[in-house]
C-alpha cells in the first residue's frame, strides 16, 4: 500500500513506524527540521511542506495512493488535507479532529469534508477511560462502529445473579445480544434455554449502555453503579466528554474545573454531573468535599505535571481507582511506575486506533477470542453482496457457518437484530463467528 | 439647564395613535347588537368618534424617524393601555344606566376587562342593554391575549419593534419567534386565539340547544369571549353557575386552554405535541390545580354546610379552582358562602397563574418553577459551596440574570400586594365601609394579580362598587400596572427612564 501520513507529531510518527515495515509511506510535515530528523528515525520517505496544498500532496504522490492520513494536530489542518487529497485521487483518507462536533456533522453525512474515516482524539480518549472505569470485571471489551457498538467478555463469578439463569432469562436488556459461552474452553452457541454455569465466560454485544448494564447484573460487586463516587478532575474537552459518557451509562459523576465560565458551561451541558468550580490540587477543598473517600478519580487536567500532582494526591488521600490523562507517550511509564492505576495517553490511544484501522482491510474490525476459537467481525455490507435484502433468519438457515448478528448499526444509529431484520447496503454489521466459519461469512459478504 | 428627553416619545404616542384608530373595528360589533336589538347605538358611535379623534391627534405627532426602541415601547405599552381602557369606559359613561354610569365606575369596568380582571361594579346586571353587557366581553377578549399583540399582528409597520412591544407588555425576554417575521407570528398566535374562541361558541351554543335554552348564542358568543381570554365577565349575575352542570364543564378545558402557552399549542396543533407535554411548567401548573381542587374538594365533602352531591362538590371544586388559577374569575357557586379552609385554599390559588406566553395573569407557573427550584439549588449549594449548577426549566439552563429579575419580581408583587390591602383596610375604615382583613388581602390579590372576584362583598356574585371610591381608583391603576407586569409603568416614574 501506498500510505500519505500529514502530520509527524507524535501520532504521525507512531502511525508511520508501524506502517513502515510493510506498506510505503511518505510522511508530510511542515517543520524542515522534523522531517529531516524522521528519515533518520524510520524507514518512510520525508517532505517538507504544507500538507493542505495539492502542490505538497502531488510531490508526496496523493493522487497513487491507498490511504491518506492527516493527523497534525489542528483539526482544520487535518479536513483541508483530506479535502485536497480527494480532489487528487481516490485514497481512503482518515482524518484525526480533537472537535466532536465535526465528528457530529461527519457521521451525520456520508464522507463531509471528503473524510472517509474520522478519528475523535479527545471522544477516543474518554472512550476509552469510561470503558476502564465502567467495565473492571470485563476480561475483554471492543468497540466496534465507532463506538455506537462494545463486544464484552465476562467471567461468571460465584454469586453472580446470573449464575444459574438461563440465556433468556439473562438477556434482560434493549440492544443487547447475548452471542457466545466458552465453558471449559469448549464454545457453545447460545440458544434461548442454553443455561449460564459459575466459571462460564460470557460474551455480548450491544450498545455501551447496555453492556453496561449487563456488567452490572454479572458482577454488581466488581462493576460501579450509581452509588459509587467517581470524580472527574479537570473540564478539559476529554474531562466533560468522560463525564458525558458516564452519565449515558447511568452514572452521576461529579467533575471539578477552576475556571468559572468554563464551570458553568459544563454545568448547563451536564445534567447529572455535579460540576465544583475550585482548584483541584487544594487539599482542603479535596477533604471538605470528600474526595478522598472516592472510588475512582479520573484526572484530565490541561498540563502532564498537574494531572501528576492531582493523581498522587488523590492516591495519598486513599481513593481506590486513579486513572490519569497523561499528553506525554514518554511518562506513560513513570505515571504508572508511582502507583497510578492506569495512565492514558491520547495520542497514543488516536495511533493504535488508526492503526488498527489500518492493518484489517478497510471495513473489517476484529477481535479474537479464547485462543482463536471465535471472532467478532464488523463487515460494512455492499450492495449485491450476498447478505444484503434478505432477512436474518433466512441467510442462518441457508448456512452451515456458525455465528451469530450481535448488532446492526444503519446511518449510525443501533439496530438491534431480530430474526425478520432485513439487511440493508451500507449497514455495518457485527458479528461473532466460529473461527472456522469465518472464511464462509466473508465470502458471503 | 433642562435635561433632555432621550424617548423617542414621538413613536410611542404615534403607535398609541395607531391603535387608538383602529379600536373602532371592535367598538363595531356591539354596535351591530344595538342595531339588532333595536337599542341606543350612542354609546358606541360617541367612542368611535372619541378613539378616532384622538388617534388622529395623536399620529399627528408621530415621527417616522424615530425607531421604537426598549424605551419607547414600555411608554407606548403603558399609554395604549390605559387610553384604551379609557376610551372602553365611554360607552358606560353615555348609556348612563346604572352604578357604571359613575366616570370612576366605567374607568373601573373598562380597566377591568381590558386587563382580563372581571372584577364588577355592577350592582343590577338586568338594566343594562344586551349591546353595553357584549361590550364589556368584548374588551375582554381584547385584552385576553394583550392588546400589543393584537397591534403587532394588524399593523404590518411595527417590524421590529414588535417583539421589543410583546416583551414589555409581558415581561418574558423568550418570545418564541414561530416564523421570521414578528407579524407573522403574531398574527399566527392571534389565529389560534381565534379559532379556540370560535370552537368556545360552537360548544357553548350546541350544549345550549341540548341542555340549556338560557345558553342562546349571545351567551353562547359573551362567553366564549371571555373564557379562553382568561377574563371572567359573564352577562349573567351568577357567571356560570346560571348554566346546566355540563355547561359549567365545558367551559373548564378552555379557561385551561387560555392559561397555557400560545407557543406550544401552536406546536401541538403542528404535530409536535410532546413539546407541550413533556414541558415542566405545563406539568406544574397542572399539578397545583389539581392538588389544590383535590383539597378544595375535599373540605367540601367535609364540610357539613355545603351539599352539591358528589358530582356537584366536584365540579365545584374543580371549576372554581381552574377560574381561580387561571385567573378567569368565574363561579359555578358563591363560593363565599364555603368553609373558611376552602376558601382559603382559593386565595392561594390567586398567587399560581397559569403559563408564560398565555392570556393567563398572575404571577404565573414558570416564575414559582424556577423560583423553587433555585431555592433547592440554593439549599444544595449551602452544602457543597464551590458547586455550579445552573437551573433547568425542562432540561434548558435559566440564565442568571433571568432569576434575579424573577426574585425582583416576586419582590415588587408582594409588596405591591401588601400596600394594597392596607389601602383596602384604611380606607374602608375612612369610609366607614365593613372590610375584614382577609377580604382586604383577597380583594387586593384578585385586583392586582387580574382575576376577578374577590371574598366578601367583592364576591363571584358581588360587586366592588361597596369599596369606596378612592380605593377603587388605587385598584385602577394596580390593575394597570398588573396586567403589564409592573415595570413597563413603574420604569415610566425613574429619572433614567426620560434622561440618558
Amino acid at each position: 500500500m501506498h500510505v500519505v501520513v500529514i502530520g509527524a507529531g507524535e501520532v504521525g510518527t507512531s502511525i508511520a513506524a508501524s506502517l513502515s515495515s510493510d506498506h510505503e509511506v511518505v510522511v508530510v510535515d511542515v517543520d524542515p527540521d522534523r522531517a529531516e530528523q524522521l528519515k533518520y528515525e524510520i524507514d518512510v520517505l520525508t517532505i517538507a511542506g504544507d500538507g493542505t496544498t495539492s502542490e505538497i500532496q502531488s510531490a508526496a504522490d496523493v493522487g497513487r495512493a491507498d490511504m491518506v492520513i492527516a493527523c497534525t494536530d489542528d483539526d482544520q489542518t487535518n479536513l483541508v488535507a483530506c479535502g485536497t487529497a480527494k480532489t487528487l485521487g481516490d485514497g481512503f483518507t482518515i482524518a484525526r479532529v480533537k472537535s466532536t462536533d465535526f465528528l457530529r456533522t461527519w457521521e451525520g453525512s456520508n464522507g463531509a469534508f471528503g473524510v472517509d474515516f474520522m478519528v475523535c482524539t479527545d471522544l477516543l480518549t474518554a472512550e476509552n477511560i469510561v470503558r476502564v472505569i465502567g467495565l473492571p470485571a470485563a476480561i475483554d471489551v471492543d468497540p466496534f462502529a465507532s463506538g455506537l457498538v462494545q463486544m464484552a467478555e465476562f467471567e461468571i463469578a460465584e454469586g453472580s445473579p446470573v449464575a444459574g439463569q438461563t440465556v433468556s432469562e439473562a438477556d434482560r436488556f434493549e440492544s443487547l445480544t447475548f452471542v457466545g459461552l466458552f465453558r471449559d474452553g469448549e464454545l457453545t452457541i447460545p440458544r434461548g434455554d442454553t443455561g449460564i454455569a459459575i466459571g462460564d465466560r460470557a460474551v455480548v454485544i450491544g450498545s455501551p449502555e447496555s453492556v453496561q448494564s449487563f456488567a452490572t447484573d454479572v458482577a454488581p460487586d466488581a462493576t460501579p453503579g450509581r452509588a459509587d463516587e467517581i470524580v472527574v478532575v479537570g473540564g478539559s474537552e476529554i474531562g466533560y466528554q468522560t463525564a458525558r459518557l458516564l452519565e449515558e451509562r447511568d452514572f452521576g459523576p461529579r467533575l471539578i474545573e477552576r475556571d468559572p465560565d468554563r464551570a458553568r458551561w459544563l454545568a448547563e451541558n451536564l445534567p447529572d454531573t455535579v460540576v465544583m468550580e475550585h482548584d483541584a490540587t487544594d487539599t482542603e477543598f479535596l477533604s471538605r468535599e470528600h474526595v478522598d473517600e472516592a472510588d475512582i478519580v479520573v484526572s484530565a487536567l490541561g498540563s502532564d505535571e498537574q494531572n501528576l500532582l492531582v493523581a498522587v494526591l488523590a492516591k495519598r488521600l486513599g481513593v481506590d481507582r486513579v486513572i490519569a490523562v497523561v499528553d506525554s507517550p514518554d511518562y506513560v511509564t513513570v505515571f504508572e511506575e508511582i502507583g497510578i492505576d492506569i495512565a492514558i495517553n491520547p495520542r497514543t490511544v488516536t495511533a493504535e486506533e488508526i492503526t488498527r484501522f489500518t492493518y484489517e482491510s478497510v471495513a473489517e474490525n476484529i477481535a479474537v477470542l479464547e485462543n482463536d476459537q471465535a471472532e467478532v467481525l464488523e463487515l460494512e455490507l455492499t450492495e449485491g453482496c450476498g447478505l444484503v435484502g434478505r432477512p436474518i433468519s433466512e441467510i442462518v438457515a441457508d448456512t452451515d457457518a456458525r455465528f451469530v448478528i450481535g448488532a446492526i448499526t444503519r446511518a449510525h444509529e443501533l439496530v438491534t437484530p431480530r430474526g425478520d431484520t432485513v439487511l440493508r447496503a451500507g449497514d455495518h454489521v457485527i458479528l461473532f463467528v466460529e473461527s472456522d466459519s469465518v472464511s464462509a461469512i466473508t465470502s458471503m459478504a | 439647564m433642562t435635561t433632555r428627553i432621550r424617548v423617542g416619545w414621538r413613536a410611542s404616542v404615534g403607535l398609541t395613535g395607531d391603535v387608538l384608530t383602529a379600536l373602532p373595528v371592535p367598538l363595531a360589533f356591539p354596535l351591530l347588537i344595538a342595531l339588532y336589538y333595536g337599542e341606543s347605538v350612542l354609546p358606541f358611535a360617541a367612542a368611535i368618534a372619541v378613539s378616532l379623534a384622538l388617534g388622529a391627534a395623536f399620529r399627528s405627532v408621530q415621527d417616522p424617524e424615530e425607531d421604537l426602541g426598549p424605551r419607547e415601547a414600555f411608554l407606548a405599552v403603558a399609554l395604549i393601555w390605559f387610553l384604551v381602557a379609557a376610551v372602553g369606559a365611554i360607552p358606560f359613561v353615555v348609556a348612563g344606566v346604572g352604578t357604571v354610569a359613575h366616570p370612576m365606575n366605567a374607568m373601573f369596568e373598562s380597566m377591568s376587562g381590558l386587563t382580563t380582571t372581571g372584577a364588577t361594579v355592577l350592582r343590577d346586571f338586568s338594566v343594562h342593554s344586551r349591546s353595553v353587557m357584549m361590550w364589556r366581553q368584548v374588551i375582554q377578549w381584547l385584552g385576553g391575549l394583550g392588546i400589543l399583540i393584537l397591534a403587532t399582528a394588524v399593523l404590518s409597520e411595527i417590524g421590529v419593534g414588535g417583539a421589543q412591544l410583546m416583551e414589555s407588555e409581558s415581561q418574558t425576554k423568550d418570545v418564541n419567534k414561530l416564523t421570521p417575521k414578528i407579524s407573522q407570528t403574531a398574527r399566527l398566535i392571534w389565529g389560534i386565539y381565534f379559532g379556540l374562541t370560535g370552537l368556545a361558541v360552537v360548544v357553548y351554543f350546541l350544549l345550549g340547544l341540548a341542555v340549556d335554552p338560557q345558553m342562546d348564542l349571545y351567551n353562547a358568543v359573551a362567553h366564549a369571549f371571555t373564557s379562553v381570554a382568561t377574563a371572567g365577565f359573564s352577562p349573567e349575575p351568577h357567571s356560570v353557575g346560571a348554566f346546566h352542570p355540563l355547561i359549567q364543564w365545558a367551559v373548564v378545558p378552555f379557561m385551561v386552554i387560555g392559561s397555557t402557552s400560545f407557543v406550544l399549542i401552536y406546536f401541538a396543533i403542528n404535530g409536535e405535541p410532546m413539546r407541550l407535554l413533556r414541558n415542566e411548567e405545563f406539568h406544574f401548573y397542572l399539578g397545583a390545580m389539581g392538588t389544590l381542587a383535590s383539597i378544595v374538594a375535599v373540605g367540601l365533602f367535609l364540610d357539613p354546610a355545603t351539599t352539591f352531591g358528589a358530582e356537584g362538590t366536584i365540579r365545584h371544586a374543580v371549576f372554581n379552582v381552574a377560574s381561580i388559577v387561571t385567573t378567569t374569575g368565574y363561579a359555578s357557586t358563591d363560593y363565599v358562602l364555603w368553609a373558611p379552609a376552602a376558601k382559603h385554599m382559593l386565595f392561594m390559588g390567586m398567587f399560581i397563574g397559569g403559563m408564560v406566553g398565555s392570556t393567563t395573569c398572575s404571577i404565573k407557573s414558570l416564575r414559582w418553577l424556577v423560583a423553587l427550584k433555585t431555592f433547592r439549588r440554593n439549599l444544595f449549594t449551602a452544602v457543597h459551596p464551590e458547586s455550579v449548577r445552573p437551573v433547568r426549566i425542562s432540561g434548558k439552563p435559566v440564565d442568571e440574570r433571568a432569576i434575579r429579575d424573577i426574585y425582583a419580581y416576586l419582590l415588587l408583587s408582594i409588596i405591591i400586594f401588601f400596600l394594597l390591602a392596607v389601602v383596602i383596610v384604611v380606607d374602608a375604615e375612612r369610609a366607614n365601609v365593613r372590610v375584614t382583613e382577609f377580604e382586604a388581602l383577597g380583594a387586593a390579590a384578585t385586583t392586582f394579580l387580574n382575576i376577578g372576584p374577590a371574598f366578601g362583598d367583592a364576591g363571584p356574585y358581588g360587586t366592588f362598587a361597596s369599596f369606596p371610591t378612592t380605593t377603587r381608583a388605587v385598584m385602577i391603576v394596580l390593575m394597570w400596572i398588573g396586567r403589564i407586569e409592573i415595570i413597563p409603568v413603574l420604569v415610566l416614574f425613574t429619572k433614567a427612564f426620560w434622561t440618558s
